[in-house]
C-alpha cells in the first residue's frame, strides 16, 4: 500500500498538485483576511472576526477539493488516486473475497495469455523475411513433395513468381576433425537465398550460378546459431573444408542471426546445395522425375498476381507435365499457402487446434467473469446499507459506481498481473520443451508486447464486465428504504441476472468438463488401439550408413553385418531391419498397378500404399503377425525374383481377399512384376487417426536403402539392450552415428497431437471445474447467509433437515442442473470437432456421458457441502436474539 | 438541494462574469459586487465561489493575477479575457431570451376558444 501510495503521489506531483495547493491555500487565506477585515470594521474583535469568516466560508476542505476538480477537470488523477486508496482499504477488509477473486482471474487470464502466446508464436509470428507478404509455399497433392525435375520445370516455366526456390530437410553427419556429430539442415536450391532476399552475415551464400549439374556445388553455408555455438564466431571458418557424410564440403559463409530458414518449427544448422543431394545421401534420385522427395518449394508472387492466378499458372504447368510424362506425374493439384507452418499440411490442423484452445480459454475467462459478477452482485447487495448511507449523505450515484468499478478493475489488474507472471513461467518451460526425441523443435514461445497487451486488455475488459453487473442494483437502490428496512429482503422467486450468469457459467464449465473427458477417453483408446506392431520390448536404433560413407553394394553388406551382430546380443529374441519404422512421422508412399495394367500412368494405379523396405525377421521383431504365406528370407536378394509382403488392406484392395493375394502378381511403378509371398495384419502407418491404408513391404536386399533402422526385440531391460547395441555398433564401425531409443518412447511422438489435445483440454477442464465449484459455492453460501434468519425460524418451527436443505439450496441445485444439462449438450456437440484430433474421441460414448454427469454432480455436492452444513447447524436462538 | 445544485453553476458563472466585467476584482470583491448589483437578493455561499472562479480560469474566460487590495492585503485579482467578454455577451442574450420567454409563458391567461 505504501509503495502504491508513493507511486500515486508521484503521478499527482506530475500534475503540480503541490503548487496548486499552495495557491489555493493562499487565496482562501486572503479571502478570509479580507472578510475578517470587514467584520472587524463592523465592531467584532479580530479573533471573533476571523472565526466568523471561517464559518461563513463553509466547508473549507470540501471546497478546496472542489477547486482542484474545477481547476483540472472532473476526472483528475487525484480523484482516481483517492478512489484507488479507498478501494484498497475496502478490499483489505475482506481478504477472502479479494484472494478468491484475484485467484480466479489469475487462472483465467493466465490461461488466455499462455494460449495467446502459443498462438502468437506458431500462427501469428512471421518468419522475419523481407517482403514476407508475397511469399508463398507451393503445395501439391497430399503432402507437397515434388521431384527435382518437377521443381526445375515449375521454376523455369511459371510466369507468376519472381523466382521459386526449393528445399529439403536433411540430417547429415558433420566431421570437423574432432567428434563426428549429426545435425539438421536444409538442402536448398541455388536460388534459395536470392529468392528470399537473405544477405550473408559472413562470407557468401551459394547462388544459382554455383549449380552446374549434379554434385557440382560442394559448398556449405552455416546457420548463425550453429556457427556461434560450434565455431565460437570464428570468422576464419570461411574457406575451411568440413566432412558432411564423409564428403568434403567447403564452408563459404554464414547466414544472418535473424534468418531461421523457411519453416517455423526448426532452425537449420547448415545449408547445402540441393544439386548435391545424390552425393550427400548416396542416392540416385536428383534427375528421376518419378521420385518425389523435394520437401517444399517457396517463392514470391510477382506484384499484382493473386495467389489464385499463381496456382492456376502452376496447374497449367502440372497439366503440361502430366501430358509429357504420364508415367511419372501424379494428378495432384497445386495450391498456395503460408510457408511458415509447411503450408496447410501442418498449418491448418495447428491453426484449428490453437484457435479452438483460444476459444476455450476465452470461455474460461467468460466463466470467471460470470463467477466474479455473481460475487460482486452478492457483495453489492450486502453493501446495500453502506451504499444507501453514502447516497443519503449526499454522495452521487456516479461516484459510488465509479468506486465499485475501480474495485473491480483493481482486482482484475491484480489478477492479470499474477496470471501473466504464471503464464510467463509456463512459456519458458514450453519453449524448452522437446516433445520429439529426435527432432529439435524450435518454437520459442516468448512474451512479447502483444502478449502483454492482450493480457492487460483482457484484464481491463473482464474487470469492466463483472464490475457492471451490480450497477443496476445500485442505481435502483432507494436509500431510505434500505436504511429503514435493513439489507435483508424478499427471497425473490424471479429469475435474476445473477441466476442467468450462474447458469451460463455452469454450462461453460460443463462444456469444458465434457470435452476434456471425451479427449482423455479418446487418448486412452488410441493407446490401446491395434497399431499392427507391438512396440513393447523393442529397442530401435537408427544409423544412416550414408553418413559414414557407405555407398552402393557396401550398404547391403554392412546391413547384414549389423543384423548378425545384433543377433549375438544375449537375450535377444529377434532382430529386424527397416528403412523406416511405422508411425515415425515419415512414411513413403508409392503406387501399384494390377499385373494386367499396361498404361502405367498414376491415374491408372489400383492402390497408393505406404512402402517399407524390410529385412528377414522384421515382422517378428516388430510384432506384426503374418496372416498367410511367408515373410522374407536372406534368399530374397538381387538375384532372386522380386517379391513382396502386403497387408490385409492391400490384399483386399488389389486382389479381393487374403487367400487370393498369396502367389499372385502386381506391377510396380517401374513396370516390374512383383509376386506377393505373404500377407500381414493391418496397422497404423502415418498417424493414429488414419483409416485402413494399404501397405507394401519389400525385401531390403532388393531395394537397398542406406538409412537403416534396427529393431531388436528382447526380454531384457531396454537400457541394457541399448547399451549392448551401442557397443556392437562401435565394434562394427566407429564412424557410425547411431540414435538408440526404446520403441515405446520413440512412438510417443505420434501420440503427440492427441496428448497435447488431452493435456490442454484436461487443464482447461480442471479450471472449468474449479470455477464452477467456486461459483456454485459462492451462490449457495450467499443464499444461505441471506436467509439464515428464515432458516432459523423454520428450524424453530420444527422443519425437517430435508426441508431446511431444500429451502436453503433448492435454487442453487436447480440452477446447477439446468446449467449442467445445457453444457453437456453443447459439450457433446463441440466434441465432434475433437474427433479429428484425438483418435476415436467419440462424444456418444456412454462412459463419457456418465462421467460428465457424475463430475458435475460431484462438483455440485462439493460446492454446496459447506453451505449445507451451515444451513443445518443454524441455531435459531442465537439468530432470533441477534437483531 | 438537488434543484439548486442543478441551477447554480450556470447562473453563478454568469453572475461572476458580469461582476468582473465591471472592473478587476478579487474573490471577496466578486461576492460583494454580486451582492451589491443584485440588491443583496442573491446570496452565495462564500466557499462555493472559488471552484467556479478556477473553472472559469481553466476555460480561459478569466485571467488572474496576484496584487494588493485597497486595505493592503495580498489578493488574487480576476479580470475578463476577450473570450470571457464574448461569453458574457452570449450568455446575457441567452438568459434574457429565456427569462422573457418564461415571463410571457407565465403571463398567459386562459383564453376562450
Amino acid at each position: 500500500m505504501k509503495f502504491l501510495d508513493s507511486i500515486l503521489l508521484r503521478i499527482a506531483a506530475l500534475f503540480r498538485r503541490s503548487e496548486q495547493n499552495a495557491e489555493v491555500d493562499d487565496e482562501v487565506a486572503s479571502h478570509l483576511q479580507l472578510r475578517a477585515d470587514d467584520l472587524e470594521r463592523s465592531g467584532l474583535s479580530r479573533a471573533e472576526a476571523e472565526r466568523r469568516a471561517r464559518i461563513e466560508f463553509g466547508g473549507e476542505e470540501r471546497y478546496k477539493e472542489e477547486i482542484h476538480e474545477a481547476a483540472s477537470g472532473i476526472n483528475s488523477v487525484e480523484t482516481l488516486c483517492s478512489e484507488i486508496r479507498f478501494s484498497l482499504r475496502v478490499l483489505k477488509k475482506s481478504p477472502g473475497f479479494t484472494i478468491v477473486a484475484v485467484g480466479t482471474l489469475a487462472l483465467a487470464i493466465g490461461a488466455n495469455a499462455l494460449v495467446f502466446a502459443v498462438l502468437n508464436a506458431i500462427v501469428l509470428r512471421p518468419l522475419n523475411l523481407p517482403d514476407e507478404k508475397s511469399l508463398y509455399a507451393i503445395e501439391r497433392g497430399t503432402n507437397g513433395f515434388v521431384s527435382y525435375p518437377d521443381y526445375v520445370d515449375m521454376r523455369d516455366r511459371n510466369r507468376s513468381f519472381q523466382s521459386i526456390a526449393a528445399f529439403n530437410i536433411i540430417q547429415p553427419s558433420i566431421d570437423t576433425g574432432h567428434e563426428p556429430a549429426r545435425l539438421w539442415g536444409y538442402e536448398a536450391s541455388g536460388n534459395y537465398f536470392e529468392t528470399l532476399g537473405i544477405k550473408p552475415h559472413l562470407g557468401r551464400l551459394f547462388q544459382a550460378s554455383d549449380e552446374q549439374g549434379s554434385n557440382s556445388a560442394p559448398y556449405v553455408v552455416l546457420g548463425y546459431s550453429y556457427w556461434h555455438s560450434h565455431f565460437q564466431d570464428d570468422p576464419n571458418i570461411v574457406g575451411r573444408t568440413v566432412q558432411l557424410n564423409k564428403q568434403p564440403y567447403t564452408v563459404i559463409g554464414v547466414t544472418p542471426p535473424s534468418f531461421q530458414g523457411t519453416l517455423l518449427f526448426m532452425s537449420p544448422d547448415v545449408f547445402v546445395p540441393l544439386v548435391n543431394h545424390d552425393q550427400l545421401g548416396g542416392n540416385d534420385e536428383l534427375n528421376a522425375r518419378s521420385k518425389h522427395w523435394v520437401f517444399d518449394t517457396v517463392g514470391h508472387l510477382k506484384p499484382g498476381v493473386t495467389p489464385a492466378q499463381g496456382a492456376a499458372d502452376l496447374n497449367s504447368i502440372g497439366d503440361y507435365l502430366r501430358a509429357t510424362y504420364p508415367k511419372e506425374e501424379p494428378t495432384w493439384k497445386f495450391k498456395l499457402g503460408r510457408p511458415s507452418l509447411y503450408g496447410s499440411f501442418l498449418g491448418d490442423p495447428i491453426k484449428a487446434f490453437v484457435g479452438g484452445l483460444m476459444l476455450l480459454a476465452m470461455l474460461i475467462l467468460l466463466a470467471a467473469c460470470a463467477n466474479l459478477g455473481t460475487l460482486f452482485a452478492a457483495r453489492a447487495a450486502d453493501r446495500a446499507r453502506e451504499v444507501a448511507l453514502r447516497l443519503a449523505l449526499g454522495s452521487s450515484r456516479h461516484r459510488i459506481l465509479r468506486q465499485l468499478l475501480t474495485e473491480a478493475v483493481l482486482i482484475s489488474l491484480a489478477g492479470g498481473v499474477v496470471g501473466l507472471a504464471g503464464s510467463i513461467f509456463l512459456m519458458r518451460r514450453l519453449s524448452e520443451w522437446q516433445p520429439f526425441p529426435r527432432f529439435p523443435l524450435h518454437v520459442p514461445v516468448t512474451p512479447d508486447a502483444s502478449v502483454y497487451a492482450v493480457a492487460v486488455l483482457l484484464a481491463l475488459m473482464s474487470g469492466l464486465l463483472f464490475g457492471i453487473v451490480p450497477i443496476r442494483q445500485v442505481l435502483r437502490a432507494n436509500p431510505y428504504e434500505v436504511v429503514k428496512a435493513g439489507p435483508s429482503s424478499v427471497g425473490g422467486r424471479r429469475l435474476t441476472l445473477r441466476d442467468v450468469l450462474l447458469v451460463t457459467q455452469i454450462a461453460i464449465c460443463a462444456v469444458l468438463v465434457t470435452s476434456s473427458l471425451v479427449a482423455v477417453r479418446g487418448l486412452m483408446r488410441s493407446m490401446h488401439s491395434n497399431l499392427g506392431v507391438e512396440p513393447q520390448g523393442v529397442v530401435i536404433a537408427e544409423a544412416d550408413l550414408s553418413m559414414a560413407g557407405y555407398r552402393g553394394e557396401s550398404v547391403a553388406t554392412m546391413q547384414k553385418r549389423i543384423f548378425s551382430a545384433m543377433e549375438t546380443i544375449p537375450g535377444v529374441k529377434t532382430v529386424g531391419l527397416a528403412d523406416e519404422p511405422p508411425l515415425d512421422m515419415n512414411a513413403i508412399g508409392t503406387v501399384v498397378f494390377t499385373d494386367k495394367t499396361t498404361d502405367l500412368r498414376s491415374s491408372n494405379a489400383i492402390a497408393h500404399p505406404w512402402m517399407y523396405r524390410v529385412s528377414p525377421g522384421y515382422f517378428e521383431a516388430a510384432g506384426t503377425s503374418l496372416l498367410a504365406g511367408r515373410g522374407f528370407t536372406w534368399h530374397d536378394d538381387n538375384h532372386a525374383p522380386r517379391v513382396a509382403v502386403v497387408n490385409r488392406e492391400f490384399a483386399r484392395k488389389v486382389f479381393g481377399s487374403v487367400p487370393d493375394a498369396v502367389g499372385h502378381y502386381f506391377k510396380r511403378q517401374d513396370g516390374s512384376l512383383t509376386q506377393v509371398v505373404g500377407v500381414v495384419e493391418d496397422g497404423k502407418y502415418f498417424n493414429l487417426t488414419e483409416d485402413l491404408t494399404p501397405a507394401l513391404f519389400l525385401p531390403l536386399a532388393q531395394s537397398p536403402w542406406a538409412d537403416t533402422w534396427v529393431l531388436v526385440r528382447s526380454s531384457e531391460d531396454p537400457e541394457h539392450v541399448a547399451a549392448a547395441m551401442r557397443t556392437k555398433f562401435r565394434e562394427l564401425d566407429e564412424g557410425l552415428l547411431v540414435y538408440i531409443q526404446s520403441w515405446p518412447k520413440e512412438i510417443q511422438s505420434v501420440l503427440f497431437p492427441s496428448r497435447m489435445a488431452t493435456l490442454s483440454l484436461g487443464v482447461l477442464g480442471m479450471m472449468g471445474a474449479i470455477l464452477s465449484i467456486t461459483g456454485i459455492f459462492g451462490m449457495a453460501a450467499y443464499s444461505v447467509s441471506k436467509r439464515l434468519r428464515e432458516l432459523g425460524i423454520r428450524i424453530a418451527l420444527g422443519a425437517r433437515r430435508e426441508e431446511v436443505l431444500r429451502a436453503a439450496l433448492g435454487r442453487a441445485v436447480r440452477l446447477l442442473a439446468i446449467g449442467s444439462v445445457a453444457g453437456l449438450i453443447l459439450g457433446l456437440l463441440a466434441s465432434r470437432v475433437l474427433a479429428s484430433i484425438v483418435y476415436q474421441a467419440s462424444p456418444r460414448d456412454p462412459l463419457v456421458l456418465f462421467g460428465a454427469v457424475l463430475a458435475m454432480g460431484l462438483l455440485g455436492l462439493l460446492a454446496t457441502w459447506i453451505p449445507a452444513q451451515r444451513a443445518l447447524s443454524v441455531d435459531p436462538l442465537i439468530l432470533l436474539r441477534d437483531e | 438541494m438537488p434543484d439548486q445544485a442543478q441551477l447554480l453553476p450556470g447562473t453563478l458563472d454568469l453572475l461572476i462574469l458580469k461582476a468582473v466585467s465591471l472592473g478587476p476584482l478579487h474573490g471577496y470583491g466578486v461576492l460583494l459586487r454580486i451582492g451589491q448589483i443584485s440588491g443583496e437578493t442573491l446570496l452565495i455561499e462564500q466557499g462555493a465561489l472559488y471552484p467556479a472562479l478556477f473553472r472559469l480560469v481553466r476555460q480561459g474566460l478569466l485571467k488572474a493575477n496576484w496584487g494588493t487590495s485597497e486595505n493592503n492585503r495580498r489578493a488574487k485579482f480576476y479580470e475578463l479575457t476577450a473570450a470571457g467578454r464574448k461569453r458574457l455577451r452570449e450568455e446575457t442574450e441567452g438568459w434574457n431570451r429565456l427569462a422573457g420567454a418564461i415571463a410571457s409563458a407565465l403571463a398567459a391567461q386562459p383564453e376562450e376558444a
